[in-house]
């Protein structure tokens, strides 16, 4: 991998329109950077803060919440309350010292792939440009720092923690 | 009072200097600002960009540059000719959409201690500008004299509304603007099939046979309509279709006596200004016979061109008959 | 450096857990090493639970899902994840390969790998990395999950068919012979649609009215049909098999039960003005008018915007000779509740407007005409009786020019190819050549005759000596430049067989406008809660497989409110759409997702802050024992209300806060370093 900073970025879609329009993009074949891991609600109201704080804690760099555009939610009113939530959420984290653009609300419908891959591009080219979230060093259990190529290889072993139990 | 960075441009220093005098004249009853960017230089016209990319570019966007460092609190450039609007605004397009054009841009620019920024300049046309600032509402209220009776085909030519970098027009084949302006002033205003289509540029210049087709095409379809007068926002069509009537009349054996006058002097005559003021007699095709049609008398050429008719050599027609009432021309 | 994590709690996997990654042909092999992503997942997640990873070319193929049932049974698996396609397109594929199986449906998590994934990305090491985080997402949310039961819904009977047009007739008969009732709802005075204006009907040249007005009648008749003409739906609530909807019937000012169509009222009416609905702005009508001879149903409609009544208050004329007394002035517009069980959108197309391609001259000039006036122009039942003359109304054109793909195929207006214009077309071609002997030019970009017996209609028209100029019309225009184009339209044309510009003369231009969804697509969409693509056209829940669902249950759409179509596929939609409803209505009960929430009374503090989140209603307060409830039958399943209480008392299911929290965790790829209880003896 080259040196540039990949974040790691978790995005909650709606059932009904951002999940959609991230199917759409990929119907569509529209190319978006490979950052975001999507998470499905059934819609933007679940969206329960502590999971955004919950992402942040464990090694994301930026959460993205989607949901239906204000008036279009499948559930009526319910985007209004993921809205209300987000901004209350983005307040308490500034005053926590998190960047607000590390929590970022898009409203995408169903039709709007394009829109929505634009939108993650966007959102990951900021995010790169803040860096890593330093809040939690990401260490494994044992206090080793955890990267994301050791992760994903698949030649470690599954008994590598071992000395735990020995 | 709206104020406006303004671009005159070469054009209306000399060839249309019926622009400028009317211009100039209208906008006090407008209440039209124009600030004019100091020590600004010529555009490039329609040939240098297609001479040399970047220091054409370089020489457009030095009265950018220019216009932003005078600034004050307006960020609208307005040129009334339409080959400057169309190369400013085209300099600013490029420049925002291709960076290494900007930096070398910039890079000459800078050897002049200027700087430009591409966006941080809205630039419009004088006709945009009466229309959607100033508002047809405003222009009908300082009518005094109104047009009625006045056919007029409304000419924009080739370069307003095409390509429309900051999508400021109606329509870009059959755009309404000028239409609805003359309207404004009381004109009779022809459905102009022909509004934007070329008026031949500077093929005068290189290919007459070329240009004159242009310009017979345009005259005619005015005269078909039964056109009183053409009202045009450029001083290149305004050249080319009055300048260049008489020659085109030789080259086809035509006969085709069109005015074309600029839209401001339209408006300085509807505001009841005085036409001494509005640049009028400086025309080649005399706009007095069909100004009379609405009793309104300006200032006439005196040497007005009317040059004798010289007979070719296939000319072997003989003169018609003058029919009685037939005006003298 | 201690540890600023919380450490998830190394646990001993409690499930038999496997993982199935598909490589969709090369759809996601392409972009994602599949094989790599299984042995990763095998050997990585084991700690997990992960007994068993296969990748295979067609997951969802049977030999795919049999490999599942298979795996099920031998090893005992308790969950599964498979990583394919959008869990929209087969989520209910694997489910049911697990039920099959003997496993819980509801333990089957399909995440996706190739519309998130290998579609969307171009660089396969960074591809196949995210498909693994998305497994491992998928792997701890699935370990979550409980076994449910889909909610089963009793399907009512009766079926809402919006839009009269032939679609919306077709549909509405299939299900009314069947023994059902509908109700079929136009926004215009008359079913009949589109269709009715029409003069002859490709490639046959059958007369469009003879084949349609018995349809309309027979719809009309019905007695499983409630027909409710000029009448929009205004508001649809509930969900499939129990929709209520609230139908605005419009006043009519005439009293349907009393009035026998005798036309009268329309005959005495003083008043005429422009047809712009039935006669395409062609022809006139009366303020008090039945819309065309054949109307379904025959009943007139007062026009309160032209109506000298309504705008003086005096005339009457249709009431004093209406010989049953059945016009009242004071007639209001009715709302009307219905219960159906489904609902079948047929709403059509509007005609893309000529006038914004400008240099067509659409509007400017006299002589050019759009398809659906010349179709006025050419029934017989028409403003000028069916003769094709110019706008002077007498004079017969003898050049007509026709230019396809007017607002269709064009970058500047929409993409698309509107279908029926080629052929509609060609249909000009012959009846201007037939009627007018008229030389006739037909200017095209592509000739797309793609349907049964079209070619041969394109050859006969050929044959008949019509003439084709292959090239976009860059302008039609009045500006005569040589001698023979004055007084004439000029077709301005790159010939681009012959590599030349040519001005042809013309009398008469026809401008095939290409269609267009409906304006007010969107709030219609809205209303029934389904989308629109971006064109503004409904979307079907699968553009080849499922082309008459939609995303949401219960709600069909059919004809061209999809997209632009033929006759003969309209009607097929109609019919199909028909068929899929029927199906729902005769297994008399619908299964539905089981995502609900439920409060869990020993933990609610009553502190009522989920009380005013619900827009169904569906939270009630207990003022007895100061606990909230949540009626299952209400709810939605939105989850606001889970997310919302402060003591975690509320549950969703299939979307807890466990399960998102663990995908949260997998995506993360914190699961990789919990260490399982005793791995080290493994």
């Amino acid at each position: 991998m080259s040196d540039t900073f990949e974040p790691v970025i978790i995005g909650f879609t709606c059932n009904w329109c951002s999940y959609r329009a991230a199917d759409l993009a990929g119907t569509a074949r529209v190319k978006y950077p490979p950052n975001v891991r999507l998470i499905r609600l059934m819609c933007s109201g679940r969206l329960d803060p502590t999971f955004v704080l919950h992402a942040l804690a464990n090694g994301a760099d930026a959460v993205m919440i989607t949901g239906c555009h204000p008036g279009e939610c499948h559930y009526i009113e319910q985007n209004y309350k993921a809205l209300r939530r987000f901004l209350l959420l983005r307040r308490t984290l500034a005053g926590m010292g998190i960047e607000p653009q590390r929590v970022q609300l898009v409203w995408a419908s169903a039709a709007e792939g394009a829109r929505l891959a634009e939108e993650i591009a966007r959102i990951v080219e900021e995010v790169r440009a803040l860096g890593p979230l330093h809040w939690p060093t990401s260490t494994d259990l044992y206090g080793k720092p955890f990267s994301e190529e050791e992760a994903f290889s698949v030649t470690k072993e599954t008994s590598a923690p071992a000395e735990v139990n020995a | 009072m709206s104020a406006y960075l303004y671009y005159p441009g070469c054009s209306m220093e000399a060839s249309a200097l019926a622009y400028h005098e009317s211009l100039m004249a209208i906008c006090e009853p407008l209440g039209l600002n124009l600030d004019e960017i100091e020590d600004w230089n010529c555009c490039g016209a329609t040939e240098y960009v297609g001479v040399s990319t970047t220091p054409a570019y370089a020489l457009i966007c030095r009265n950018l540059a220019l216009a932003k460092e005078q600034a004050k609190g307006t960020d609208t450039v307005v040129a009334p000719c339409s080959a400057c609007y169309l190369n400013l605004a085209k300099a600013n397009y490029y420049m925002r959409e291709r960076p290494s054009l900007g930096e070398k841009v910039n890079a000459a620019l800078a050897a002049g201690g200027l700087h430009y920024e591409p966006d941080s300049l809205i630039i419009r046309h004088l006709l945009d500008v009466i229309i959607n600032d100033i508002g047809l509402d405003t222009v009908k209220s300082k009518v005094v004299r109104p047009l009625t009776g006045l056919r007029v085909a409304p000419y924009l030519g080739c370069m307003v509304p095409r390509p429309d970098y900051q999508k400021r027009w109606s329509d870009h084949e059959h755009p309404n603007e000028l239409d609805r302006l003359l309207r404004a002033l009381g004109a009779q205003v022809i459905d102009f099939p022909l509004k934007t289509h070329c008026c031949g540029g500077h093929m005068t210049q290189i290919g007459p046979a070329t240009a004159f087709e242009l310009i017979r095409r345009l005259i005619a379809s005015a005269q078909q309509h039964q056109a009183d007068l053409m009202a045009t926002v450029c001083p290149m069509c305004q050249m080319n279709i009055d300048a260049y009537q008489a020659e085109t009349n030789r080259h086809f054996r035509t006969n085709y006596r069109m005015p074309i006058l600029f839209f401001t002097q339209l408006m300085g005559l509807a505001f009841g200004l005085d036409p001494k003021r509005l640049g009028f007699g400086r025309e080649f095709v005399n706009a007095q016979p069909a100004l009379s049609r609405i009793g309104v008398e300006v200032p006439t050429n005196e040497a007005e061109q009317k040059p004798p008719r010289i007979p070719g050599r296939r000319d072997k027609n003989l003169p018609m008959p003058r029919m009685p009432g037939e005006e003298e021309n | 450096m201690s540890n600023r994590f919380i450490p998830l709690e190394p646990m001993q996997p409690r499930e038999r857990i496997g993982v199935y990654v598909c490589h969709c042909g090369s759809n996601i092999a392409g972009t994602v090493d599949v094989a790599e992503v299984r042995d990763w997942a095998e050997k990585r997640l084991a700690h997990r639970g992960v007994v068993v990873a296969r990748d295979y070319k067609f997951m969802c193929s049977s030999l795919g899902q049999e490999l599942i049932a298979k795996d099920i049974k031998e090893q005992g698996l308790t969950r599964v994840v498979v990583a394919a396609c959008s869990p929209h397109l087969h989520e209910q594929t694997f489910r049911k390969a697990c039920q099959m199986a003997g496993l819980n449906p509801y333990l089957c998590e399909l995440v996706s790998i190739r519309e998130q994934v290998s579609w969307v990305h171009t660089d396969k090491h960074a591809a196949t990395d995210k498909a693994k985080a998305i497994l491992s997402g998928g792997v701890e949310r699935v370990m979550r999950h409980t076994p449910l039961e889909p909610l089963h819904v009793p399907i009512h009977p009766a079926t809402l068919v919006v839009g009269g047009g032939i679609a919306g007739i077709q549909a509405a008969l299939e299900i009314a012979d069947a023994g059902f009732p509908v109700y079929l709802v136009e926004r215009e005075p008359s079913i009949g649609g589109h269709m009715a204006q029409f003069d002859k009907t490709f490639p046959t040249l059958d007369c469009a009215a003879c084949i349609l007005t018995p349809r309309m009648v027979s719809a009309g008749n019905h007695p499983n049909i409630t027909l409710l003409t000029w009448s929009e739906v205004t508001r649809v609530d509930g969900y499939v098999g129990n929709f209520t909807v609230t139908i605005r019937k419009k006043a009519r000012y005439v009293k349907e039960e009393l009035c026998t169509g005798c036309g009268v009222c329309q005959e005495k009416c003083p008043k005429r003005v422009v047809d712009e609905q039935y006669e395409a702005g062609l022809g006139f009508r009366k303020a008090c008018y039945i819309p065309f001879p054949q109307a379904v149903p025959k009943y007139p409609v007062i026009d309160t915007e032209n109506c000298v009544f309504f705008a003086k208050g005096t005339c009457k004329a249709c009431q004093k000779f209406c010989p049953t007394n059945a016009i009242d002035y004071d007639q209001k517009d009715e709302y009307l509740s219905v219960q159906v069980g489904n609902i079948i959108l047929a709403t059509g197309y509007d005609l893309f407007d000529a006038r914004r391609v400008s240099q067509y001259g659409y509007g400017r000039l006299a002589n050019v005409f759009t398809s659906l006036e010349f179709e006025r122009l050419s029934n017989s039942a028409g403003p000028t009786n069916g003769n094709i003359v110019l706008r002077d109304g007498v004079t017969t054109p003898k050049t007509v020019g026709i230019i396809h793909c007017v607002g269709s195929r064009d970058r500047n207006f929409n993409n698309y190819c509107s279908a029926i214009c080629c052929m509609q077309s060609l249909k000009f071609a012959h009846l201007v050549k037939e009627r007018t002997g008229a030389t006739v030019y037909n200017f095209y970009i592509d000739i797309r005759t793609t349907a049964k017996a079209y070619d041969e209609f394109y050859q006969r028209v050929l044959e008949e000596g019509t003439l084709f100029v292959r090239g976009k019309v860059a302008e039609v225009t009045d500006a005569a430049r040589k001698p023979g184009e004055e007084g004439k339209i000029i077709i301005q044309v790159e010939d681009t067989l012959v590599g030349k510009q040519r001005r042809i003369p013309v009398d008469m231009v026809i401008l095939a406008n290409g269609l267009e969804p409906r304006r007010d697509a969107k709030e219609v969409a809205k209303i029934f809660g389904i989308s629109c693509s971006a064109d503004g056209w409904l979307i079907e829940k699968h553009p080849k497989l499922d082309p008459v669902a939609t995303m949401t249950e219960g709600i069909y759409i059919a004809g061209c409110a999809t997209g632009p179509k033929d006759i003969p596929s309209t009607v097929a939609q109609g019919a199909a759409a028909a068929a899929s409803v029927l199906g729902r209505i005769q297994q008399g009960e619908i299964a539905l997702e089981p995502v609900r929430a439920s409060v869990l009374e020993e933990r609610c503090s009553g502190c009522r802050i989920c009380n005013n989140l619900c827009p169904f209603n569906a939270i009630t307060f207990h003022e007895d024992r100061m606990v909230t409830s949540i009626n299952a039958a209400l709810c939605q399943g939105c989850g606001t209300c889970v997310a919302a209480c402060p003591a975690g008392a509320i549950t969703g299911t299939a979307f807890s806060n466990e399960q998102i929290i663990g995908q949260i965790e997998g995506l993360l790829m914190r699961n990789l370093e919990t260490a399982p209880v005793g791995a080290g003896q493994a």
